[in-house]
C-alpha cells in the first residue's frame, strides 16, 4: 500500500452537489487544448528560448545549437516532455475523458464513440513504453536543473535572485516531483518485485518504493502544477525576449 | 401447481448455506470426490461470517508463546460456563490452528508480527493474545478465501434459492425443496446427505447486529424436521454496538476496538467495569460487559441515548485508522463521527445464538440420519456464552468435520438412493404459493416487527419468568396470526413473499427459546434471570434439549458428559494451564 | 430533516419499467436503505432490493443514486437535502426486478482467475510490509460498483473482452503476493484484456472500500504486462538468455 489507505474519505459536511458530468471533461478539454495550442505556436514559430541566463524549458537543452542547426529549434527536444506526458497515466486518464470522451463522465448517461479498442491496437498502445519517454524525460529534466542553476547567475552581476530566477526554479522542483511520482518509475524501482522484505528485512528497493509510493499518491497534482510551472516560465522568457516586461531583482 | 415443472437435482451432499462453515463444509465433502451443491438464499460471498471483524482464535502463541490449545480448551469451557460439550471444546481447540493455516495458504493475508507470522490480538476472556486478524475485517477475509478456495472445488453453486422444507425418507433425509427467489420457479434438491450450515436468528430482535438473513431457517427446517434442538435459551448481546443514529442502532462496534486498548466509561466518567470484573476490565466476557453496560444504564448513569461510552482516541489517529479502518470508516460515514478524536456511545446488541441442532461433537451428526449442521446453526461448543474470536475459528473446525462426516455417510451408504414423497412436494408447492391466495391478510414485515419488539422486552438482556411466560402466550398468539401472512406482486423477486418464510421460522424458534428460558431458573453466562440471579450447581449438569412432536415443542433435560480426567485436571492449577510451570503440574500431579 | 423524504424509485422487470414516486418520514442519520425498508413495510412490500448486512461490509445493495453508482446502506439522506433522491438499478447488469440486477457473468468471471499457488507450505514467513500490499485489495466487498461504472463493460459491451476492475484487484492480490508462484501476466494480457482498461479511473472514484484501484492495482499490473510484451529491452534480453 504505502499510501493512505483513508485519502478523500472523510465525509464533508454536506455533499456538494454533483455538476453536470461534462464540466469536468471539457474545462480539460479547453486546458490542454490552449495549452497545446500556446506550445504549437511557441515551438513553430520562435526560434530562440534564450534570454541573457535565462532559458525556456520549452528549448532546453538546445540540442539544434550543437549542431548549428537553427530553424524550428525547440521541435528538437519539445518532443520528449510532450511524449513523457501523452503516454503518462495521469494525462491519459485526461485526455481519454476529455478529448476521447471515454467515458466524459463515470456512469454518465451519455452515448460514447461506437468503435473503442482501449489501448490494445496502434496507435495508443505506444503508451505501454511510458517507461522510455521516462528516461527521456530524466534527461531533459538534468538540463533544466543545471538552467535553473544558471539562472542565477547573471552576467556582469554575479549572483543573485530575480523572478525569473525563482520561476525557473520552482519548475524544475515540480517538473522533478512529477518525474519521481511516476508510476512506471514506481514499477521500476520496486513495484516489479512480489517480494519486498524476503530477506528478513524490508529490502533498499521497498524503500524507494514506498517512498515514490507516496508521491505517486499525488502524481496528478503534480502533473497538473507542473504543466502550468512549464507554461509560465516559457512565457515569462517569451515576455522578456519581446520586451513586454521586464525582470524584477529581489535580493 | 403440480401442473409447473419441477426442476430438479441430484447430489451425494447439498449444503446449505455460503457462509465460512457452509464453504468449508463443501470443500472438505468434494475433496473426497463427492458430488456437492452448495445452496444460497443470498449470493455467494455475502453471508453473515463477513460481519465478523475482530479475529479468529487459535492458540499459535505467535507473540504469547505460553498459549496452547489446553490454554484455549480452558478460557472456551469457562466462558461457557461449563455447560459446553467438552469434546467438542476439545476438538476445536486442538484443529484451530490447522484450519486458519489452511486458511493462509488459499490466500488469505493475516496482519503479520515483527517475526512475519500471523500477528494475532487481544480479546476479551482470552488468556492470551490469540485472535488472528486482518485489520478489522476478519470475516469477509475468511468468506472471501472460502469462495476463491470452494470455486475451485469442483461444487455446484445454487445462488439466491430459498429453502422451506427438508424432504425425508423414512427417518432418514433425501433433500430439500424450495424455490428461487429470482422467479419464484420450484426446485427440488435430493441428496443422501445434507448439511445444514444456515447461522443463526439474530433477526428475531430488535436491536441486533445480524444481516437479514440471520432468520434461523435451517434450525427451524431441521426442528420441524425431527432434529433435536438444544441451549435454546442462550443468546448473545454484543457489548457494543452502536446507538445512535437510529438507523444504525445495533450496528456491531468490533470486540477488537477494547482488544486495542478502547476504554468504557459511564455518564459520570467512571471506568465502571472496576465494578464488574476489576481483573479483567473491559476485556472481560462478553456477557458481563454486556450486563455491565446495561446495569449502568439502568442505575441512571446511561450516555444521552442509553449506552456507554467507548474511547480508542488515546491510541492516535495513525494507529486506529491502521488496526481498526472500518469502523473509524463506519462511524464517519454513518454518524459523522471521527472515533480517533471522540468517544462513542455503544450498548449492547443481540449478536449470537449459542443454541441450535444438537450435534455429535465427532461428525457435527444430528439425531436425524444424513443431516449435519455446522456453524452457528449448530449448538454445543460455546455453553452458555461465547468468546470473542471463536466463531470464525467454529465456521472452519466444525465445517471441516461436517463435510467430513457427511462424507463418510455417503460413502457407508448401501442401497438405493433415498425416495422423496411426490405428495410432499405438492403439499409444499400448494404452502409455498399460498400466502399469494389470500386477498386480506398480514404484511409479513409488520408481523415480524412485532416479533422483535416482543423478543426483546420479553427474552432480551434481562429475564424473569413472568416477563417469559407472559412472551411465550404473546408469541403463541402471533403464531395463530401469521397463518394469515399474504403476499401481493408477483413470484419475481419478491421480499415480501420471501419475508412470510423468514417470520415462519423465528416464530419457531422463539417459543423455543422462551421455553428452554422459562425451564433454566437460574442465572448463567448470557441466560441472566433477575428472579433467579445466582448461577446455580444443579443446572451447570444439564442441557434444556427441544424437540418438535406433532406441532408441539417439549422441552426435557439431558446431562452435560462430565469432562474426562486429563481435561477436568486442567481446572485445578487456579490459573490458565498456560501459565503453569512444567514443575508446578509435577507438584499437582 | 424535519420534513419528508421525496424518493423516486425504479420499478419494473426485464421488460421495462419507470420511476414511481414516494414520500417517506425522515429520521436522523438515515440512509436510502432505510427509506426504501420503510416503503416496504408500509407501502409495497413486493419492492426488491437486495440488502445483507446493512453497514457496508457484504456489498449486496449497490445501485445507482442520482446517476451515482453506491452502497444504499451508506448512503445518508441528508446529503440530498431538497433534493428528489432518484434511485436506478445498476446499469450495467440485466434487471431482474426493480433495483435487483442479475450479476451471475461476475461470478462467471471469477472462475476464470487461477488461485493462489504458494510456492511453501504455510505458515508464511511475510512480513507487514509485503502483507499490506496485497491488504488494501482484500478490503473488495464484491458490490461490483466498479463493474457498473468501468465504461468498456457499461458503454463498449466489453464483457467479452475485460474482466473489469474488480478482478484486476483479485489478480493483483495474487500476483502481487510473497509467496505466490502463479503467473498470471498472459492471462491479464490476453482473456481478461487489461489493456481494454484505459486508467480512466472512475472505478476507483466509486469504490466504496477506498481501494486506489487504478493507481495500486490496474497500473502496476499494466507495467508488468509491459514487462513481458511491450518492452523491447527486455524482450530482447529474454531471446537472448533464451527464455
Amino acid at each position: 500500500m504505502a499510501q493512505p489507505v483513508s485519502s478523500g474519505t472523510t465525509r464533508p459536511a454536506a455533499r456538494r452537489k454533483k455538476m453536470p458530468y461534462w464540466v469536468e471533461p471539457l474545462t480539460t478539454l479547453v486546458v490542454l487544448g490552449t495549452w497545446l495550442l500556446y506550445s504549437l505556436w511557441e515551438v513553430l514559430f520562435h526560434n530562440t528560448g534564450t534570454y541573457h541566463n535565462y532559458i525556456s524549458p520549452y528549448f532546453s537543452p538546445g540540442i539544434a545549437g550543437w549542431f548549428g542547426w537553427h530553424i524550428l529549434t525547440a521541435l528538437y527536444v519539445a518532443w520528449v516532455p510532450f511524449l513523457f506526458r501523452f503516454t503518462c497515466y495521469y494525462y491519459r486518464k485526461e485526455y481519454y475523458r476529455g478529448f476521447f470522451w471515454d467515458p466524459p463522465g463515470c456512469a454518465a448517461a451519455d452515448a460514447p464513440r461506437k468503435r473503442y479498442s482501449g489501448e490494445t491496437k496502434w496507435p495508443l498502445k505506444i503508451n505501454n513504453l511510458h517507461r522510455y519517454a521516462w528516461f527521456l524525460a530524466l534527461i531533459v529534466l538534468l538540463f533544466l536543473w543545471k538552467d535553473a542553476v544558471e539562472a542565477f547567475i547573471f552576467p556582469h552581476h554575479g549572483f543573485e535572485v530575480r523572478v525569473g530566477s525563482l520561476i525557473l526554479l520552482v519548475n524544475v522542483v515540480l517538473l522533478t516531483f512529477y518525474t519521481f511520482s511516476c508510476h512506471a518509475f514506481r514499477h521500476m524501482v520496486g513495484g516489479r518485485r512480489d517480494c519486498f522484505s524476503c530477506g528478513g528485512k524490508p529490502s533498499q528497493s521497498y524503500r524507494f518504493w514506498s517512498r515514490v509510493s507516496r508521491w505517486n499518491a499525488f502524481h496528478g497534482a503534480w502533473a497538473w502544477a507542473s504543466l502550468f510551472s512549464v507554461w509560465a516560465a516559457d512565457l515569462y522568457v517569451r515576455l522578456l525576449l519581446m520586451g513586454v516586461i521586464h525582470d524584477a531583482r529581489l535580493f | 401447481m403440480t401442473t409447473e415443472t419441477l426442476e430438479t437435482h441430484q447430489y451425494d451432499v447439498i449444503v446449505i448455506g455460503a457462509g465460512g462453515s457452509g464453504l468449508r463444509a463443501a470443500v472438505a465433502a468434494a475433496e473426497g470426490g463427492l458430488k456437492v451443491a452448495v445452496i444460497t438464499k443470498s449470493l455467494l460471498g455475502k453471508a453473515h461470517t463477513v460481519m465478523a471483524e475482530g479475529g479468529a482464535a487459535a492458540s499459535f502463541g505467535n507473540l504469547d508463546a505460553p498459549d496452547g490449545w489446553e490454554t484455549h480448551f480452558y478460557d472456551t469451557m469457562r466462558s461457557g460456563h461449563f455447560i459446553n460439550n467438552y469434546r467438542a471444546v476439545e476438538i476445536f481447540a486442538l484443529e484451530a490452528p490447522d484450519r486458519v493455516l489452511e486458511l493462509e495458504e488459499w490466500g488469505a493475508v493475516f496482519d503479520r508480527t515483527s517475526a512475519g507470522r500471523i500477528m494475532q490480538r487481544a480479546f476479551g476472556a482470552h488468556s492470551f493474545r490469540r485472535l488472528c486478524h486482518i485489520g478489522d475485517h476478519t470475516g469477509l477475509e475468511l468468506l472471501r478465501t472460502m469462495q476463491y478456495k470452494s470455486i475451485h472445488s469442483g461444487i455446484d453453486f445454487f445462488m439466491e434459492v430459498t429453502l422451506t422444507t427438508l424432504l425425508k425418507d423414512g427417518e432418514r433425509v433425501a433433500g430439500a425443496f424450495g424455490y428461487y427467489r429470482a422467479d419464484g420457479r420450484f426446485v427440488l434438491f435430493r441428496a443422501k446427505a445434507v448439511i445444514l450450515s444456515t447461522g443463526g436468528w439474530g433477526r428475531i430482535y430488535k436491536i441486533t447486529s445480524n444481516s437479514w438473513e440471520s432468520t434461523g431457517d435451517g434450525a427451524a427446517m431441521a426442528f420441524r424436521a425431527g432434529a433435536d434442538l438444544t441451549d435454546m435459551e442462550m443468546v448473545q448481546f454484543h457489548p457494543t454496538g452502536m446507538v445512535w443514529p437510529p438507523g444504525v442502532r445495533g450496528l456491531l462496534v468490533t470486540e477488537g476496538v477494547r482488544g486495542e486498548g478502547g476504554l468504557l466509561y459511564n455518564s459520570e466518567g467512571e471506568r465502571f467495569m472496576e465494578r464488574y470484573d476489576p481483573a479483567r476490565m473491559e476485556l472481560s466476557s462478553r456477557d458481563v460487559v454486556a450486563r455491565s453496560i446495561f446495569k449502568e444504564v439502568q442505575a441512571g448513569r446511561g450516555t444521552p441515548h442509553g449506552g456507554a461510552w467507548l474511547d480508542i482516541s488515546h491510541k492516535g489517529a495513525e494507529y486506529v485508522k491502521r488496526k481498526l479502518p472500518a469502523m473509524y470508516e463506519q462511524f464517519l460515514t454513518l454518524a459523522d463521527l471521527d472515533i480517533t478524536r471522540e468517544r462513542f456511545e455503544v450498548a449492547p446488541t443481540c449478536h449470537y445464538t449459542m443454541g441450535g441442532i444438537r450435534v455429535d461433537a465427532e461428525s457435527c451428526a444430528s439425531s436425524v440420519p444424513g443431516l449435519f449442521a455446522a456453524g452457528e446453526v449448530a449448538a454445543g461448543l460455546h455453553g452458555a456464552n461465547r468468546l470473542g474470536g471463536n466463531s470464525l475459528t467454529d465456521l472452519l473446525v466444525f465445517g471441516r468435520r461436517a463435510g467430513l462426516g457427511a462424507s463418510a455417510y455417503v460413502q457407508a451408504w448401501q442401497g438405493d438412493a433415498p425416495k422423496v414423497d411426490q405428495a410432499t412436494v405438492e403439499a409444499e408447492m400448494v404452502r409455498i404459493v399460498a400466502p399469494f391466495q389470500r386477498s386480506e391478510g398480514i404484511n409479513p414485515y409488520q408481523l415480524h416487527q412485532q416479533l422483535q419488539e416482543l423478543m426483546t422486552v420479553h427474552a432480551g438482556i434481562m429475564r424473569s419468568g413472568d416477563v417469559l411466560a407472559e412472551g411465550l402466550e404473546k408469541i403463541l398468539d402471533l403464531k395463530d396470526r401469521a397463518r394469515q401472512m399474504m403476499a401481493a406482486g408477483s413470484r419475481t423477486y419478491n421480499p415480501g413473499w420471501h419475508a412470510v418464510f423468514d417470520v415462519e421460522n423465528m416464530l419457531l424458534l422463539c417459543e423455543g427459546i422462551v421455553r428452554s428460558a422459562l425451564e433454566r431458573k437460574e442465572s448463567r453466562g448470557a441466560h441472566w434471570r433477575t428472579d433467579y440471579p445466582d448461577e446455580l450447581e444443579e443446572f451447570q449438569r444439564v442441557n434444556y434439549v427441544e424437540s418438535y412432536r406433532d406441532g408441539e415443542i417439549q422441552v426435557r433435560t439431558e446431562a452435560v458428559s462430565p469432562m474426562p480426567e486429563r481435561l477436568a485436571k486442567l481446572f485445578t492449577y487456579g490459573k490458565a494451564p498456560g501459565l503453569v510451570s512444567p514443575a508446578e503440574r509435577e507438584a499437582m500431579g | 430533516m424535519s420534513e419528508g423524504i421525496t424518493l423516486s424509485v425504479w420499478r419494473g422487470d426485464k421488460d421495462g419499467g419507470e420511476e414511481v414516486g414516494y414520500q417517506v418520514p425522515a429520521v436522523p442519520g438515515m440512509v436510502v436503505l432505510d427509506a426504501l425498508h420503510w416503503v416496504q413495510q408500509n407501502a409495497q412490500p413486493d419492492l426488491a432490493v437486495r440488502w445483507n448486512c446493512k453497514a457496508a461490509h457484504c456489498g449486496s445493495c449497490g445501485a445507482e443514486v442520482n446517476g451515482e453508482p453506491k452502497l444504499l446502506c451508506k448512503t445518508r439522506l441528508d446529503d440530498y437535502a431538497g433534493e428528489t433522491v432518484r434511485v436506478r438499478p445498476m446499469a450495467t447488469f440485466p434487471v431482474i426486478k426493480d433495483l435487483v440486477t442479475d450479476v451471475s457473468w461476475n461470478y462467471q468471471v471469477a472462475e476464470q482467475i487461477p488461485p493462489l499457488d504458494p510456492a511453501v507450505p504455510a505458515p508464511f514467513t511475510m512480513y507487514q510490509e509485503d502483507a499490506s500490499r496485497v491488504q488494501e485489495f482484500h478490503r473488495c466487498i464484491e458490490c461490483f460498483l466498479c463493474q457498473d461504472t468501468c465504461h468498456v463493460l457499461r458503454n463498449h459491451d466489453g464483457t467479452d473482452k475485460y474482466f473489469g476492475p474488480r478482478f484486476m484487484v483479485k489478480i493483483a492480490e495474487y500476483e502481487m503476493h510473497a509467496v505466490d508462484q502463479g503467473d498470471r501476466v498472459p492471462l491479464l494480457a490476453q482473456a481478461a484484456g487489461l489493456n481494454m482498461c484505459n486508467v480512466t479511473k472512475c472505478c476507483t472514484e466509486v469504490c466504496p472500500q477506498h481501494i486506489r484501484i487504478t493507481d495500486n492495482a490496474i497500473i502496476p499490473l499494466k507495467e508488468r504486462v509491459v514487462d513481458r510484451y511491450y518492452d523491447p529491452i527486455r524482450t530482447l534480453f529474454r531471446r537472448l538468455a533464451g527464455r
